[in-house]
């Protein structure tokens, strides 16, 4: 499987490294080029030598995500600090270059519920966080 | 009309005070603390302190019975985003978005987010208006209608030079509403003559422009 991810935060690069090494190809697609150290924690080697891509650039730039490997992507992973970015550049993955499997990190529970709706995949670490304190207040 | 404006910045801002001086009822939007503080003590509540992105905001703004939306802020994928919001789940089905990157104008039509406003082709249009050796100018699009109202300088020598409007043999779908002659606009008649020089505007169907240029230029020796 292809796999593009856009956004080299903690949670992006954790995903990257753990798919590379489930051996999956990866491309990673981040504006600032220092995330890149976030992908070579914790490898022996360099990113790249592990046999992962890395991209400089903005994802909602059409020359950035097809040099990442966009057209080629089966899977495309919308991981930025911006919510809304996240939901722009996962509906243009969607809409524009058909990917296969779209799925896109969004904080705010409401938004992520109603994007779902609309048929797309959407995972929303607060709604997560919610529930586990929920579920650790039931057992209180 | 009851208004929502999201991004209370310049553009914002002056939309909010003179749609309010024309009698709307307006709710303008903005997420920065210190512009709302400043803003309230002009508008009162007519402005409120949220992030239009977020649902709640808006449904507290009142975006259920909102007859037009209006996204200015400064960020792009913000616009696009309360209008595709705006549109799709509360069908407002009037929306108005600006957008800042001209560049990201191609992802406002993805997301089927229209009229979108571009204070850098507006100026564009302005300098190619200003400055006529750019052609074919464009002055308005009416996407959603499908009609655009163009500008263009008459070459002497093309075909249309010195002839009569009814005699321009212009394609099916366009039609000269006004010629600029010696700094005056006016309305032509069938038999007013064309000369070299003038401006003239039509409006057409999109996709005419290369068959509307040919007629009034000449063809490049």
């Amino acid at each position: 499987m292809f796999v593009l991810i856009v956004g080299a935060g903690r949670v992006g690069s954790a995903v990257a490294r753990s798919m590379l090494a489930s051996g999956h190809q990866v491309s990673v697609l981040d504006e600032d080029p220092l995330s890149h150290e976030r992908l070579d924690a914790g490898l022996d080697t360099t990113w790249e030598e592990a046999g992962g891509r890395f991209t400089v650039g903005h994802g909602i730039e059409i020359e950035a995500l097809v040099e990442a490997g966009i057209e080629q992507a089966d899977v495309f992973i919308a991981s930025t600090n911006g919510d809304n970015t996240n939901l722009l550049i996962s509906q243009i993955a969607q809409k524009k270059f058909q990917v296969r499997s779209v799925i896109a990190r969004v904080m705010d529970p409401a938004r992520a519920d109603w994007y779902q709706e609309q048929g797309l995949r959407t995972i929303s670490p607060t709604k997560v966080a919610i529930e586990m304190f929920e579920q650790a207040l039931s057992e209180v | 009309m009851y208004v929502i404006i999201a991004g209370a910045g310049k553009v914002g801002w002056n939309l909010a005070r003179e749609l309010i001086g024309k009698g709307h009822e307006v709710t303008l939007l903005d997420n920065r603390r210190d512009r709302y503080l400043t803003i309230e003590q002009e508008l009162e509540h007519a402005v409120q302190y949220g992030d239009a992105t977020e649902l709640w905001v808006l449904e507290r703004a009142g975006i259920q019975r909102a007859e037009l939306v209006i996204a200015v802020t400064g960020d792009d994928e913000d616009n696009m985003l309360i209008c595709q919001v705006a549109k799709e789940k509360y069908l407002c089905d009037r929306v108005i978005a600006r957008v800042n990157n001209p560049r990201n104008r191609q992802w406002f039509e993805l997301l089927g987010v229209s009229p979108v406003v571009s204070a850098t082709d507006l100026i564009l249009r302005l300098i190619e208006h200003e400055v006529p050796s750019y052609g074919l100018v464009h002055l308005l699009d009416l996407r959603d209608e499908k009609l655009e109202i163009i500008e263009i300088e008459v070459e002497v020598g093309s075909p249309a030079d010195g002839q009569a409007v009814s005699d321009i043999s212009i394609p099916e779908g366009a039609l000269i509403i006004s010629v600029l002659r010696g700094g005056d606009g006016f309305v032509p008649k069938a038999d007013t003559v064309i000369e070299g020089g003038d401006e003239v505007l039509l409006v057409l169907d999109p996709g005419l422009e290369e068959r509307i240029t040919q007629v009034f230029t000449t063809p490049p020796a």
